[in-house]
Formats: structure tokens, sequence, C-alpha cells
């Protein structure tokens, strides 16, 4: 690495595996971004995460099946996403009962996810990939299935989007003016399941939020305007993702850990300034 | 003139439940009318009937001369609720925004449209007297500033109709009555019928042209002073009821079930 731009850069496109880690991490940024300003705004990000650790041990079926992760991880959060749906406004009320099902759930999804990992006899780097995030191992038609799933799940974002904010605040004024208020609820959790598996890919099951709810944390602090917040958490999500790559390529520390960081920082900043 | 509201002998079943039944009524246009009755009596409930999110279990409802339903631009609905979270960082004008397009598919594009939604947007905000605040987050403000924000957003779709859920509850009493006047200038000024429902009505009895009385399953229409007396409360709630008149003006309802239903109990 040097201290030229342009030479890095070059450094940085030199292998596929990196120009494919750049495309998919670019997709994910996108769709991470945008989807995480309506998890912060519905105050979901507990089903977005339950929704990644769900996905874990689809990601572990698929490799044990040879086929590529993120088609197990698809499947999975996908079916989650349905189930939680469908079980509607009884979850999310947050009774005992509930939050001790979920917990259970989600323990042994892990549990299930590691038996899988076992049975393949794979490495225990699989599973370290998988929990923690890589930038190794994404294949062409991986980044082809990232393209299509990001391109399906922003346009769909974007046609729920009003009703969506709408929903999220205010759910009483905006049935009455004739939002499916349930069915706009459900849309959002498959646009949210799309989101996480294709996030994992890039930061893994367990630091999901780092791309998923932190830049978005940090965007609608700096502005209540939906349309700019929606747009700085995009770009805050792009440019950790960059970076964290780079910086992962270049220096061989964890991307997982680098995104987190980068993640983070602003959000201290921020909290710091905010409270002086 | 087609009556504002018309209700003839609905009725209203939750969960097999009948909450009041055999109602029928006619508003006329521009009035302001308050929704009276002890809690849990299904004073909600009649709204909700009306705008089309409860359905009829017999009978039928009309609103401005059609059947209730959903999305109708003439109505505004302001609900009953706590306030807006102090975290929540969305702007006041874009709530009131959504009034008009929060229901839309897809992204807004910018151009004339948009600006004259913009523009419609702000002036209702000048008519409720919430420009000073309308760029602010809407959890930070006040629980007067927002009933304000709210009222411009239940009016902005064009609403000819306010159906305001307890709308002064839990406002201090220099906000009651400043809300109050709002909502009686924008009924004569606009021409807007209003129908609100309060616990209380002392803070709105000088501006009310009639009264909804919901009690013990039944609902009654009438003047104010025509409705709100000791024999005809016992009649409706099915049990003694006594009307007090105090020396200002007020009036209080001691109840057999419920020592005092209306009391400034602010």
């Amino acid at each position: 690495m040097s201290w030229d731009f342009v030479v890095d850069v070059q450094l940085l496109l030199q292998f596929h595996f990196m120009q494919n880690a750049l495309a998919a991490g670019t997709l994910v940024a996108l769709l991470a971004g945008a989807a995480g300003y309506f998890v912060v705004l519905r105050g979901q990000s507990f089903i977005a995460h339950m929704l990644s650790q769900v996905g874990f041990p689809g990601a572990a079926a698929a490799v044990l099946v040879h086929t590529s992760p993120i088609v197990g991880l698809l499947a999975f959060c996908g079916i989650a996403a349905g189930g939680i749906g469908l079980a509607g406004p009884r979850l999310g009320a947050g009774s005992r009962a509930e939050s001790a099902a979920v917990g259970s759930i989600l323990a042994f999804s892990l549990g299930l996810g590691l038996l899988f990992f076992r049975l393949y006899a794979g490495s225990a780097q699989g599973i370290y990939n998988f929990l923690f995030g890589t930038i190794l191992g994404i294949t062409d038609r991986d980044v082809q299935l990232t393209f299509a799933v990001a391109a399906v799940a922003l346009a769909a974002l974007a046609f729920i989007a009003r009703p969506l904010i709408f929903a999220s605040i205010d759910p009483d004024v905006a049935e009455a003016r004739g939002v499916p208020v349930r069915a706009v609820a459900i849309a959002f959790l498959l646009v949210l399941a799309l989101s996480v598996a294709i996030t994992v890919q890039i930061v893994g099951t367990l630091l999901i939020f780092s791309l998923l709810v932190a830049p978005s944390a940090v965007a609608t602090q700096l502005t209540a305007r939906p349309a700019v917040a929606i747009a700085l958490s995009v770009g805050i999500s792009l440019a950790v993702t960059w970076l964290g790559l780079a910086i992962a390529y270049f220096t061989d520390v964890p991307v997982g850990f680098v995104v987190t960081t980068l993640a983070f920082i602003p959000y201290l900043v921020l909290r710091v300034a905010r409270a002086r | 003139m087609e009556p504002a509201v018309q209700l003839d002998r609905a009725a209203v079943k939750i969960g097999g439940r009948t909450i009041w039944s055999d109602a029928t009524l006619a508003i006329d246009g521009q009035e302001f009318v308050a929704i009276l009755g002890p809690n849990g009596a299904g004073k909600s409930t009649l709204l909700k009937a009306l705008l089309g999110v409860v359905p009829l279990s017999a009978g039928m409802a009309r609103v401005f001369g059609q059947s209730v339903r959903r999305g109708n631009d003439a109505v505004g609905y302001l609900p009953q609720r706590r306030r807006f979270d102090a975290d929540l960082r969305i702007r006041a004008v874009d709530l009131v925004r959504m009034g008009v397009d929060g229901d839309h598919w897809g992204v807004p594009l910018p151009g004339a449209r948009s600006r004259a939604i913009d523009k419609h947007v702000r002036e209702t905000i000048e008519l409720v007297g919430a420009e000073r605040y309308s760029d602010r987050p809407i959890g930070e403000l006040s629980g007067g500033e927002q009933q304000r924000v709210l009222i411009a957003q239940a009016l902005v779709s064009g609403a000819r109709m306010l159906m305001l859920d307890e709308p002064l509850d839990s406002l201090d009493l220099s906000n009651q009555q400043a809300i109050s006047e709002l909502i009686r200038r924008i009924c004569r000024e606009q021409g807007v019928t209003v129908l609100l429902v309060a616990h209380d009505v002392n803070p709105i009895l000088p501006f009310i042209d009639r009264v909804v009385y919901v009690a013990g399953g039944h609902v009654l229409c009438g003047r104010p002073d025509e409705v709100i007396r000791t024999e005809i409360l016992t009649k409706l709630y099915g049990a003694p009821v006594e009307v007090l008149r105090t020396s200002d003006g007020r009036i209080v309802v001691i109840g057999q079930s419920e020592a005092v239903s209306y009391h400034g109990d602010h």
C-alpha cells in the first residue's frame, strides 16, 4: 500500500475476489442503509437481529448441500420474516412469554447452524466467517444474486416508503386514511429479510447492526427530514463498507472489526458532541 | 340539505359484545358536536364506525350522504393517543404532509405538484398557528403544540369534517382553552363540521351546538340543554344519575357507577 490514491485503488481491484467483495458490499450498503432507516424508525432492531441469527443455520444448511450460502440465507430469513409477519400484532407486544420464546428460538437456531457446519465437517473458519463476516469467498454468482435481491428490495422499499413511514409513526390515522397497515408491515419484514440475508455476507450474523442500524442511527440524529436521513444513512453505509473492505484488505485486520469500528465512531462522536 | 352525519338503527359488535345498538341520529353540516359518555361506553368506537375502520353489525352510517369508507379526503381524524415519543425524529411539517400523500405509493417526484402540496401544507400550518415550530422534530414539541400539528394534519387533505378523539386530554387548562377556541374558529370560519369526543364537557361547553351522548349501550343526540339533564341521562344510563350545575355554569354529572364522571380532573 502506498499513499497514492490511484495506485491504492488499482491494488485494491487487482484480485477478482476483491472486485466481487466491493461489488457485493456496495449493493449491501445501498440496501442496508435505506432499510436501516425504517428499522430505526420502527424500533425493529431486535427483529433484524433475530432474522440474522435465523439466517445462520440457513447459510450452514446451504453449505451442507453444496449450494451458495446466500441461497440458504434468503430462504431461512424469508421464512422467518413471513412467520413473524403472520404472528403479527401478537409479536412485538413485548410480553415476557414472547421474549422468552424468541430467545429460545434464537439459541436453538445458532445451535442448529453449529450442527450443520459440523456435519459438513468444514473448518471452524466457515463458522467464523458467517458469524463475523469475511471479504473472501464471494463468487460471481453471489454478486449476481445480491444484485437481483438488492434491486427487488430497493424497488419494493421505494414503493411502500410513504405508507410505511405513515404507518410506523401514526398507525391509527394511517389506517383511517386507507393505508393497509398490516400488509405494509409484512412487506417491510420481507424487505428486511432480503436486506439481512445479503448483509450477512459481508459483516456476518453477529455484526449485522454495523450496517443495518448504526448508519441510520447517526443519520436520524443529524436530520429530522426523512428523505435526507435515508440519503445520509446510505452514504454513511457506503463509506463504512468501502473503507472497511479496503482497510481489511491492506492490513489483514478482520473486516467485521473494521466495519463495526468505522460505523461506531461517528455514532460515538455524535453522542459526545450532543452531551457537551 | 343532506345531513353531514347520519346513523340509522346502527349497531357495533366487537368480539361478540354489542357496544351500542339502535343508534339513529342526524347531524347538520358545520356544527360543533361533542360526543360524551362514561369511559368504555363506545365513544371512540362511534368515531371509528364513522371512519369505516370498525364495521357496523346492523343499520347504516353515512357521512356527507355517502356510505362510510376509509381514506375519505373529506374526513380528518385525530385518534386518542399518548404523546409522540420524545426521540421521534420526524419534523412536524412532514407529519402534516402525510395527511395529503402519506397513503400514496412510490416516491414523490419533485415538481409543480409537489410544490403545490408544500404550499398547501404551509398554509394549513399557519391556519392552526403552528408555523413557529413546524420544522422541529415532533417529539420535541409540547402536548399543546403537538395537538395543533395533528389538527393541521387532519385538515390538510381538504377535510370538511374533523373527528377528534379526546384532543383536550392531557393538556393543561390554558392549552385546553386555546385548542378548544382553535377548533371552534376552524368550525365557524372554514365551515368544518366537528365531532369531538370528550370526557369533560366543561372546556367546550360554550362552543358546542349539539351533544351526542353514548351510555348504557344507547346513543342519544340533541342540544346540550336538552340532553344533559338528570331525567334524560338516568334513562339513558339505566341507573340513577344526577346533573348538577355549579354557580359558575359548569356541569357535573354524578352517576351511580362512576362517582364523578365529569369533573375538572386536570
